[in-house]
This record gives C-alpha cells, structure tokens and sequence, in this order.
C-alpha cells in the first residue's frame, strides 16, 4: 500500500492509435491460457481421442472396414468436451461478472467475441489436429489380426485425419456462439448437447433424409471417413446420401458461423 | 469531463433512471448518494457504456464511452464487487486487461502493489475475501492510470482499515487532478470522503449540493439525507405518504 499512482494525469492520453484487434485477441489468450481447466479439457479430449483409436485399432478384425474411419472413432466423442469448453469460455463471463470488465476494457463487443472466437479456434485446431494424428498413429500402430495400417498416400486418409482435427475447433465454436446468445451455463450446454447430440438421434429416427445435416453425422460418416457412403456405395442397404467431406466441412462451418453471428449480434445489442 | 444529460433507463415499467442530469469536474470526489435502487449503479453502468439508455447521454470529454481509443487509460470503474473469473488468479486477470488496452505489463505489479495484493496475485482470485476481491477491482480501476474512476459502493464489505484505506485513496487520486465519482448509500462515510453529493432516489435528482450545505439543513447529516429521501425509497419502515 504504498503512494498511488504517477501524479500526472491526461498523459498516457498522449499514446497513439487506438484498441485494435491483436491487443483484444492478446486479452483473450491471457484469458484462455490463465485458465487450468482449459488444459485440463484439452488435455482430456486428445487422451480420449488416442485411447479410443488404440482400443478400436487393437479390436479391428477385418481390412473390408475403413480403418483410417476405425481410428478416429474416438473424435465424435471428445467433442462433447470441446463444445462444452466453448460454452464456458463465453457463459464463465456472464456468470462471474467479469464480461462487464472486459466490455469497459474493450466497448466494441463484436470484436471481443470475434477475437474469443479466433483465439479459442485456433488453440482447439491445433489442439484437434494434435489429437486427431497421434489417434490416428497410434491407432494404426495397434492394429492387428496381419491388417496394413494406411498411408496418407492413399486415397482420403490425409484428409479424413485433418478434417477430424478440425471439428474440434468448429464443435467448440458452435458451443462458443451458442454461450454468447444464451448466456447461462447449464442452459447452453443443455442445447449444445441436445441440439447437437440428441437431436442428431431423434432425426436420424424419424427422417433419415435430414440427419446427413445434423453436425454429429457429418462429423462421423462425412468428414472423418476416407470415403463417404452413398446409395451406389451400399447397394441392397438403406439408402443414405452422406454429404461429401467437404459439403461437410461447409455445412459445420455454417453452423458455428451462424451462432456466432446470431451471438455476437445479441452481445452487441442487450444490456451487459 | 464527464457530462450526463437527461438520462433514462426502463426496465419493463420501472423507470430506474429518471431524466438524470449533472456535471463532474476534476480534482475533486463526487459522492453519489441515495437509497438502494435509486438508480445509482445503472446510471454508472450507462456511463460505462455497459447498460443503453432508454433516453438521454452520458459523455466523456464529449464523446461516447464506446468511441474512446483507450478507454482503460481514460477511465477506470469498480462496478462490482467480483468482476474477475473466480479460477483465475489476480495477475491473470489484470495482466489480460492491460493487454486489451497496451498497457505495459510491469504496471500490473505497481496496482498489485499499490491495493496491497502482492503477496496473494498469483493465488485463484476465487478464494478471496470480499474485502480483497474490492481491492483487485480497485487494482483493474487504477490499471490505465485513468483520469476519470467511478468507484460502486466501494467501501462494501471492507473492514475499518479498508474503508480507511479507500477513502484516502479517493482522496489522494482527487488531488492528483482526477475525476473522482464514487456511489454510496451510507451519508456518514460520504460525508467523510466527498466534497460534492449529487443525491438521488427513485431514479431522479433530489439534489446537486455539498457537504456542509446539506448538512446545514437540518440537525444531522444523516436527518437531512433521510428527509430528502423520504418518499423515493421503494420499501419503507413506515406507512406510505402519498
């Protein structure tokens, strides 16, 4: 407790320029990175991912599958944990009060939440591209049963891996868009989980035709698989399109743009 | 210069700030005065630019909150007692403010320092007291060496060393030449801290004096607020008078 502060008033008013995008993105990875439970899920996903890819790879008996698919069972999973993240990183404000700190610091709200976005995008891709390899090795690694791991020269398998890492980031940017319309933890991950999860299973009951949309089958049978199915692909089977992986690519990048756009408009707009 | 004009805000039918005018100058400490729910933390909140007004303006050296290029730097606000993320610790949360509005990170140690934090800064923020809590959200005010603080109620939950200690703060940063506007319901403490009282109740100005004018009004301070409030207060001990 000692004197107080420079006795000069006005005269940091002297600094030149103004808030720009970096410093707010520099706010938000102090934010991100100071917070342990972000390691902790991270951490959590990408053990989950590999160990998953390792059971699968070890319990995979016949070739006639798609092992690169096999290996990267794990994924759909970890996701839950990647969007539940996002959700936090945007309610965890609401609900301490600190998103009135971070507003008074920075009054221009959409580019807080554009700059929560990128940060916390590209922390889960690298994160998901991380996982997403070292499952799919390791996966490959376990194989048994005399089945030849794939290459990445192969058809599909490079991109099935990288996609795979990708719906890390665009999962966990859905949940970050959907904190910022609704705001309240449990209320957001409630939709996030039933809206991505559960839905996805009522849909695929009901019409069959309009689950290829819903983000947990793209993310399954679109994007982390070397080859999609298609009613020529299956004959005799049930008649499902999936989308092609990068038809799902689009559509999951939709889904996360939309939330935050929806998101970012509401910040902007509602008392804080 | 902080300038408010005919301010209004309305939740549902309450009207919570009722075309509220007034005027800070610098160096010297605003006390901002009135019952609980008179209006006080959202007028401060409209200021801040957090809460939109139904009607009127608040401006800063003529401009609006939202167009300040530094607004950190210009001004400083203790809104509420817990404005930090309980899992991180105190460093974190002020060395992430300081990035939004490039202010260099060695200053994060000085208001550690000067809030007496020092020891505890790198400690979860969650676990402290009310009494530290105030004063890590004093640290964030002080953070850009602001010219303008607006300070919520900041003696709540201090003890009679921390409410000593703020109210020499606010003084010493007045003298300095800052706009100091602090929000209190208790007279006695404002009488002790503030020059300047604008009072409010029910959202409208009851008054625009001084200390020793109010005072000079009835047999104590204190009777002179509760008369001037009475009838504004939302809940009251006695029947109505309408």
């Amino acid at each position: 407790m000692t004197a107080t502060t420079a006795p000069h008033p006005g005269a940091h008013q002297a600094t030149a320029g103004r808030y720009l995008f970096r410093h707010v993105a520099t706010m938000e990875w102090i934010k991100l990175r100071t917070m342990r439970s972000t390691w902790w899920t991270l951490g959590i996903t990408a053990a989950g991912a590999i160990a998953m890819a390792v059971v699968v790879g070890f319990n995979t008996t016949t070739a006639a599958e798609d092992l690169t698919n096999n290996v990267l069972a794990g994924v759909v999973p970890g996701l839950v944990l990647t969007g539940v993240l996002g959700v936090m990183v945007m309610t965890g404000e609401y609900t301490s009060g600190l998103i009135r700190a971070t507003l008074a610091a920075v009054p221009n709200r959409p580019l807080v939440l554009a700059a929560k976005a990128a940060v916390f995008g590209g922390v889960t891709l690298i994160v998901g591209e991380a996982a997403a390899f070292t499952a799919f090795f390791a996966g490959a690694a376990a194989l048994r049963h005399g089945l030849v791991a794939p290459t990445f020269g192969q058809p599909g398998v490079l991109r099935a891996v990288v996609l795979s890492g990708a719906a890390f980031s665009l999962t966990g940017l859905l949940g970050l868009g959907l904190g910022a319309i609704i705001r309240h933890t449990a209320a957001a991950i409630g939709v996030l989980v039933g809206g991505v999860w559960i839905l996805a299973q009522i849909v695929g009951a009901v019409a069959p035709s309009l689950a290829v949309y819903m983000p947990v089958i793209i993310i399954a049978n679109s994007l982390s698989t070397t080859k999609p199915e298609t009613c020529a692909s299956n004959p005799g089977g049930a008649c499902i399109h999936f989308l092609s992986p990068w038809a799902g690519l689009g559509m999951l990048c939709l889904y996360a743009a939309v939330a935050l756009a929806i998101g970012g408009w509401l910040v902007a707009r509602r008392d804080a | 210069m902080i300038e408010v004009r005919e301010l209004t805000k309305r939740y549902g039918p309450v009207l919570a700030v009722d075309g509220l005018s007034f005027r800070l100058r610098p160096g010297a400490v605003t006390g901002f005065l009135g019952p609980n729910g008179s209006g006080k933390s959202t007028t401060m909140r409209m200021i801040l630019g957090l809460d939109y007004p139904d009607g009127g303006t608040a401006r800063l050296g003529g401009r609006c909150y939202r167009d300040l290029a530094w607004p950190l730097r210009e001004v400083g606000a203790l809104l509420e007692a817990k404005a930090f993320h309980p899992g991180r610790s105190a460093r974190a949360h002020l060395a992430a403010l300081a990035a939004s509005n490039k202010i260099p990170r060695a200053r994060v140690d000085e208001v550690l320092d000067i809030v007496g934090l020092s020891a505890v800064a790198t400690r979860r923020a969650g676990k402290f007291s009310l009494g530290m809590a105030q004063r890590l959200g004093i640290a964030a005010a002080l953070l850009g060496d602001p010219g303008v603080l607006l300070f919520d109620e900041p003696v709540n939950g201090l003890d009679p060393e921390g409410i000593r200690w703020i109210r020499t703060l606010m003084k010493s940063l007045a003298r300095q030449g800052r706009t100091v506007f602090v929000s209190s319901h208790l007279i006695t403490e404002m009488a002790l801290t503030a020059e300047r009282l604008i009072v409010i109740g029910g959202g409208r100005m009851l008054a625009d004096t001084t200390v020793a004018e109010l005072s000079s009004r009835s047999a104590s301070l204190e009777d002179a607020f509760l008369d001037l409030t009475s009838g504004t207060a939302e809940c009251r001990a006695t029947g109505r008078t309408s």
